[in-house]
């Protein structure tokens, strides 16, 4: 029994959550700090209130004191990680490879404005009706996300060219592509209230909700959820148990053995960042096709779309385990929700995206202390069976 | 005539910050480290600097002498943005941490820690300095147009990251300490093994970065943005990175890189002003996508990366040589 336990704890995926959990208390434990900071030398600002903050924030919608408000958040927190899940399995895949798909914002535009160009354009009573726009809408988008993921992909390939900085030439692309291309779409315009620079809400061909929004009532949560479930556990089937995700992961973990192997190296590094770039592409669409949520594509100087980096978030701290990823974002998005709350004591928002960018910070590091955990416990068994050190690479399989 | 003075003009504005982050980006390289975090550290150098400013010009401090409160404004920058660097370093070189990740985090934080902070004591999420002085100056009044470009309507931060690019730029090639610096970005084992501590060359190159783009952030804020501190420099960071692989990560190299990006960035926001530019009618994102655009065509065009730092981005290990 004690024996199961000592195994259990020496799991990888238990030091994987382990060190996850120890990157999430470091980083609240900063975001305390700035509370703290923030409290004490504000006017009439006591500890207290950093208290109150830190409890605000960790009870995430709950902070609500009304119950009706907190089922809606709650379904809130669900609708707004679909696409921070999306993007997360994005950078997750990249990762695997090798490759860090920084560019995920970007793609996540191109996304944007495939999926809403048809959605909005296209009448729901033509002949392919309202959910087959809506998938229409979906599959354009996610192709030109994956159409902006092959743009780094190709040049990282054949030119060797380092994929972050194209990535974030892209991604400025994209944004000042989208609001060129919308400012001509005079058509599907916002025209309520003469503010300017927004489209018009999806109203008719959004993604079915399947009586979701009946459960969390008033919120704007739909069937996106059960979509980016479904996508987790297809990305963590084919990384993990097909060929095809092991030449992914073996060029990921070292380029020229794979090559020396036999393995097409320059076919896998433009399919996996062309899947990344879908997958962001699709995390968009399935958050612009809601009928809540009307898309501002005014951005010149207004920089590039979080969700993009915050996937970078959500996928590091699964350790770019696509299940995990599920998780983590649902976290981040409970995080944030609480940090909405925060106004009620003199902090806002930013707090919880402080949180989530030291707890990325963390895992830079959380990385090498997992390794070091592992290797750890390797020589420990070592010594116990007298066996001789195997090399890391035989272990995957 | 006026025309070309002004792109001229606007041309080094945008051209300084870009140089001397590119600059940044060449010392942390050159020493071994990748410093994705450019952006994060303009923008909290920048952040820290301008909240110096805030307060000095609220208090009526050096109202007097607006040059030396923006000599002073562009140190503080500095030397937060070294502070801030340290970061990265002590989670590369200490812990041998994943420098892409941590790079990427550190430019989270810095917009992150500079939106919860305007806003809890500024009520707003962007930080305005006094526009009063405005700062440029007008030392010669003449006819001759290279000194109007150079003189008229100048800012004392291109003078100053000017002579700070031409000394620093010497130092890494011919003193002991800068030579010593790049042997460690090419081959951190044999620089060990002649005595070299390649951990200190290593902080040292990080913190001259951070340094160095701390003054790019504040240089950004007064001159291009003019007095207004944001979340965000614009993606100046990123685009000085890219100079730096156009350049090369040759001093030489950047500066040319950054003249040619500083020109192309500074045309979108001037064609309104320009005669001919207004008459093409071109949208202004066409022009805000052109450099990007050129980066990635230059990239491709020059990437015999000849110049790359061997191990940059290669955790060093004194116990594995």
């Amino acid at each position: 029994m004690k024996e199961k336990l000592y195994d259990l704890l020496h799991l990888e995926a238990t030091k994987t959550i382990i060190s996850s959990l120890i990157s999430i208390a470091i980083g609240v434990l900063f975001g305390f700090i700035i509370m703290v900071g923030i409290a004490l030398t504000s006017d009439g600002g006591t500890i207290s209130d950093a208290f109150k903050g830190l409890t605000i924030l960790l009870q995430g919608p709950f902070s609500s004191t009304v119950q009706k408000y907190v089922l809606t958040s709650t379904g809130d927190v669900i609708f707004y990680a679909v696409p921070l899940i999306f993007t997360g399995l994005s950078v997750s895949i990249a990762y695997k490879t090798g490759l860090f798909n920084i560019g995920a914002p970007g793609q996540y535009v191109m996304g944007t404005i495939g999926s809403l160009l048809v959605a909005l354009y296209l009448h729901s009573s033509s002949a392919i009706g309202q959910f087959g726009i809506w998938l229409l809408a979906v599959l354009t988008g996610t192709l030109l996300g994956a159409l902006w993921g092959v743009i780094p992909g190709v040049l990282k390939a054949f030119f060797d060219i380092n994929e972050v900085i194209i990535c974030i030439m892209t991604n400025w692309i994209a944004a000042n592509l989208s609001s060129w291309i919308f400012k001509y779409t005079t058509a599907i315009q916002s025209t309520e209230n003469t503010k300017g620079g927004f489209l018009m809400k999806p109203l008719e061909n959004y993604t079915p909700r399947l009586g979701l929004d009946k459960l969390f009532p008033g919120s704007y949560i739909d069937s996106g959820i059960f979509i980016a479930i479904i996508v987790a556990i297809i990305i963590y089937i084919i990384l993990n148990k097909t060929t095809f995700g092991f030449e992914l992961k073996a060029c990921g973990s070292n380029k020229n053995a794979a090559k020396y192997a036999g393995l097409n190296e320059k076919r896998n590094i433009i399919i996996s960042i062309a899947i990344a770039g879908a997958l962001a592409g699709m995390g968009a669409s399935l958050y612009y096709l809601n009928s809540g949520i009307e898309y501002k594509f005014i951005s010149q100087y207004a920089g590039l779309p979080a969700y993009g980096f915050n996937g970078i978030a959500s996928a590091f701290l699964a350790n770019c385990n696509p299940i995990g990823v599920v998780f983590s974002s649902l976290f981040i998005r409970y995080l944030s929700k609480g940090g909405e709350y925060l106004v009620k004591v003199k902090f806002n928002r930013y707090v919880a995206d402080f949180i989530v960018s030291v707890i990325i910070y963390m895992a830079g590091f959380t990385r090498i202390i997992r390794e070091k955990m592992l290797k750890d416990r390797k020589r420990e068994r070592n010594k116990q069976t007298g066996e001789e050190l195997k090399p890391e690479g035989g272990k995957k399989a | 005539m006026s025309n070309f003075i002004l792109i001229c003009q606007k041309t080094i504005i945008y051209a300084i910050p870009l140089l001397i982050v590119a600059l940044a980006g060449v010392f942390a390289e050159r020493s071994g480290i990748i410093n994705l975090a450019l952006e994060g550290e303009m923008i909290f150098g920048a952040f820290v600097g301008a909240l110096f400013v805030y307060y000095a010009q609220a208090g009526g401090w050096f109202l007097e002498n607006q040059q030396l409160l923006f000599i002073i404004a562009l140190l503080i920058s500095g030397i937060f943005g070294a502070l801030f660097s340290l970061l990265l370093s002590f989670g590369a070189i200490k812990f041998k941490a994943d420098q892409t990740i941590v790079g990427t985090a550190l430019n989270m934080i810095a917009p992150a820690a500079f939106l919860t902070i305007t806003l809890a004591f500024f009520n707003q999420e962007k930080l305005v300095m006094n526009p009063m002085p405005l700062y440029s100056l007008n030392l010669i009044t003449s006819d001759n147009p290279i000194l109007q470009i150079l003189f008229n309507k100048a800012y004392i931060s291109t003078f100053i990251c000017i002579i700070l690019y031409v000394l620093l730029s010497i130092w890494l090639y011919k003193s002991k300490v800068g030579t010593h610096m790049r042997a460690c970005g090419e081959h951190p084992q044999a620089a060990s093994s002649v005595g070299i501590n390649v951990y200190a060359m290593r902080y040292l190159g990080t913190t001259i970065s951070g340094f160095l783009a701390g003054v790019g952030g504040y240089t950004y804020i007064a001159t291009v943005a003019a007095g207004t501190a944001e979340s965000s420099v614009g993606g100046m960071g990123f685009l000085a990175l890219a100079i730096m692989i156009f350049g090369n990560w040759d001093p030489k190299g950047i500066a040319m890189g950054s003249l040619l990006f500083g020109f192309l960035k500074c045309i979108g926001p001037i064609a309104n002003q320009v005669e001919f530019l207004k008459k093409l009618n071109i949208d202004i994102y066409v022009y805000n996508i052109i450099p990007y655009l050129i980066v990635i065509v230059v990239l491709i065009l020059f990437r015999k990366k000849s110049g790359c730092p061997k191990a940059e981005g290669q955790p060093y290990d004194q116990s594995q040589r």
